[in-house]
């Protein structure tokens, strides 16, 4: 099988300036991602993953380098609409119902009203947020409330799902739930997904391919290839193939902060 | 056990009572100092000795007092509003009902106004920097000079009647619009900001799917004050307006011809009808606001 590659970085360099002076964002990064490919960057605070994606987004500007999402840059990307982005925090509008949040960015694009209503139901069935549509946000729990801003996320279809820490404040059972679902997602749909994390069993349970971040400048240490199988139940993260490489991740981890 | 040591709703009651009975009584005392001069002058011109309960019941009953007491005023609203056709120009429904008017306008345009201008603020960094100032140093101005002023340059335009009122009404009331605005429409997050980016919003998308609702509790808050400097505009403008009506108008009556009355009840009015007027927005607000989920 030919693999047609999705995103490339190229010597990427980020350097904010701020009023303590110049902060090192990200120094010379250099990644390839393949379409299909779930990608999970790893690394302490202040490592840049999330940078990193902002980066993919459009959201931040390199200093220096190249980078290509779908062969074009990211600005160009992100006005084709290229890929859904789901933040930290889920960002639902108070005042919408789940399925008028959902259809928010079909409204913004210009969709037809039929077309609106067909693919907000069937994202919401996706996520599995079916007889919800006419709930509040605030009548929803966490966890419900990260599945619809997947759901919105995916409603356009693009083929890229850029996720920042999506679970990062949710309780660990129903972060097992939401990354079992977002396998089966995954694998449904053939997307290209770029996923930040701070957990090592969420990384190596959900990736093809595990991105090991370092801080003070930015950088990736490591990048594994993940030799799990695609067909992942829960119970993989007590085989021993899991463990290994959970074990190759927290020594890229620990690399990295050996050298400062 | 109630153990909150604050006031809650329910005991709010008996203060208020206490406050309100603190100043009738005061009112009826300074009733008797003020009006007493006169009730002298007047027994020392017809040789009697007036005894203390007569000293009493003469200043709370006189016709032209100079403090008119609390049953007095309320006399003359009953006076003037039940017993007067609301067309004649002796009603003091009749005074409310122009100054009502006048102040809807103001409020209604300065809003509009208000509104604009914020929305200009905020996409244009070459209108908040030279607009900016201008709003500020409008509000330094005083009114009460700037009044006579509007109404002479309009008038001589050919604008007379109300519309100058209206424009001195909007003149006070676009200000809390605009400042509330402004920090309402940037009251989104950064994250709700780059949302939008990433589903690349034009920016009246933004502005009607995001900042506009948004900024609809700060847009409340700003209506309430801007409807009560709408109240204070229309009676300002009054004042200079000669022969209008309005309770602004009618208050300055009072003061000429020395009638007291005319001025405690035209106050008594004004501060109804302000108050009405907040109340009304307040219970609009709570609904919206419990309807949008937006409530703090």
């Amino acid at each position: 099988m030919v693999q047609s590659e999705v995103i490339n970085v190229s010597n990427l360099d980020l350097t904010f300036e701020t009023n303590d002076g110049p902060v090192h964002a990200l120094k010379n990064v250099n990644l390839e991602i393949n379409k299909g490919d779930f990608v999970s960057f790893i690394g302490p605070s202040g490592c840049g993953k999330t940078t990193l994606l902002r980066v993919l987004a459009d959201l931040d500007e390199p200093t220096d380098g190249n980078v290509t999402v779908n062969g074009v840059s990211p600005r160009q990307a992100r006005e084709s609409r290229a890929y859904g982005y789901v933040f930290q925090a889920a960002g639902l509008y108070p005042w919408r119902t789940i399925a008028a949040n959902v259809k928010l960015p079909l409204e913004i694009m210009g969709y037809s009203k039929e077309e609106q209503l067909k693919r907000v139901k069937k994202v919401l069935e996706l996520v599995e947020l079916t007889g919800f549509e006419k709930k509040f946000p605030w009548q929803l729990s966490g966890g419900m409330q990260q599945r619809a801003s997947i759901a919105r996320a995916l409603s356009f279809d693009a083929d890229i799902l850029l996720m920042d820490e999506p679970f990062g404040a949710l309780d660990e059972i129903v972060r097992d739930h939401l990354n079992e679902q977002l396998l089966n997602l995954w694998k449904s749909t053939n997307k290209t997904i770029c996923f930040v994390t701070h957990s090592i069993p969420e990384a190596v349970y959900l990736s093809t391919k595990i991105v090991v971040m370092s801080p003070r400048p930015g950088r990736i240490v490591d990048i594994i290839e993940s030799t799990l199988p695609v067909d992942r139940p829960l119970e993989i993260r007590d085989s021993k193939k899991f463990i290994e490489i959970s074990q190759r991740v927290r020594e890229g981890l620990r690399a990295g902060h050996i050298d400062e | 056990m109630n153990k909150s040591y604050g006031l809650d709703s329910d005991n709010k009651v008996l203060p208020v009572i206490c406050v309100i009975t603190f100043i009738v009584v005061i009112w009826y005392g300074f009733s008797i100092l003020l009006n007493a001069p006169w009730e002298f002058d007047k027994a020392k011109r017809n040789s009697i000795t007036l005894s203390t309960t007569e000293l009493v019941s003469n200043t709370w009953s006189q016709k032209r007092p100079k403090l008119p007491t609390p049953d007095q005023v309320l006399g003359e609203i009953w006076d003037t509003t039940v017993n007067k056709k609301v067309t004649s120009r002796r009603s003091l429904i009749y005074h409310v009902l122009i100054t009502f008017y006048e102040t809807i306008y103001g409020f209604a345009f300065g809003t509009g106004l208000g509104i604009l201008l914020a929305i200009g603020i905020v996409y244009n960094r070459a209108t908040a920097m030279s607009v900016m100032p201008w709003i500020v140093t409008s509000q330094t101005i005083p009114i009460l000079a700037l009044a006579p002023m509007i109404v002479v340059a309009l008038g001589s335009v050919g604008f007379g009647g109300l519309v100058p009122i209206v424009v001195i009404a909007m003149y006070l009331s676009f200000f809390p619009v605009v400042v509330g605005m402004v920090k309402g429409l940037k009251s989104p997050e950064q994250l709700e900001i780059d949302q939008m980016k990433t589903w690349s919003a034009s920016k009246v998308q933004i502005l009607f799917k995001l900042r506009a609702p948004r900024s609809t509790p700060y847009l409340f808050t700003s209506l309430k004050l801007g409807i009560a400097a709408s109240v204070v505009g229309a009676i300002v403008g009054e004042l200079p307006s000669g022969n209008g009506g309005g309770l602004g108008f009618r208050m300055l009556t009072g003061s000429s011809f020395g009638n007291t009355l005319h001025i405690w009840s035209g106050l008594f009015a004004a501060a109804l009808l302000a108050g009405s007027l907040i109340a009304i927005i307040s219970i609009v607000q709570r609904l919206v606001l419990k309807r949008m989920a937006l409530e703090s």
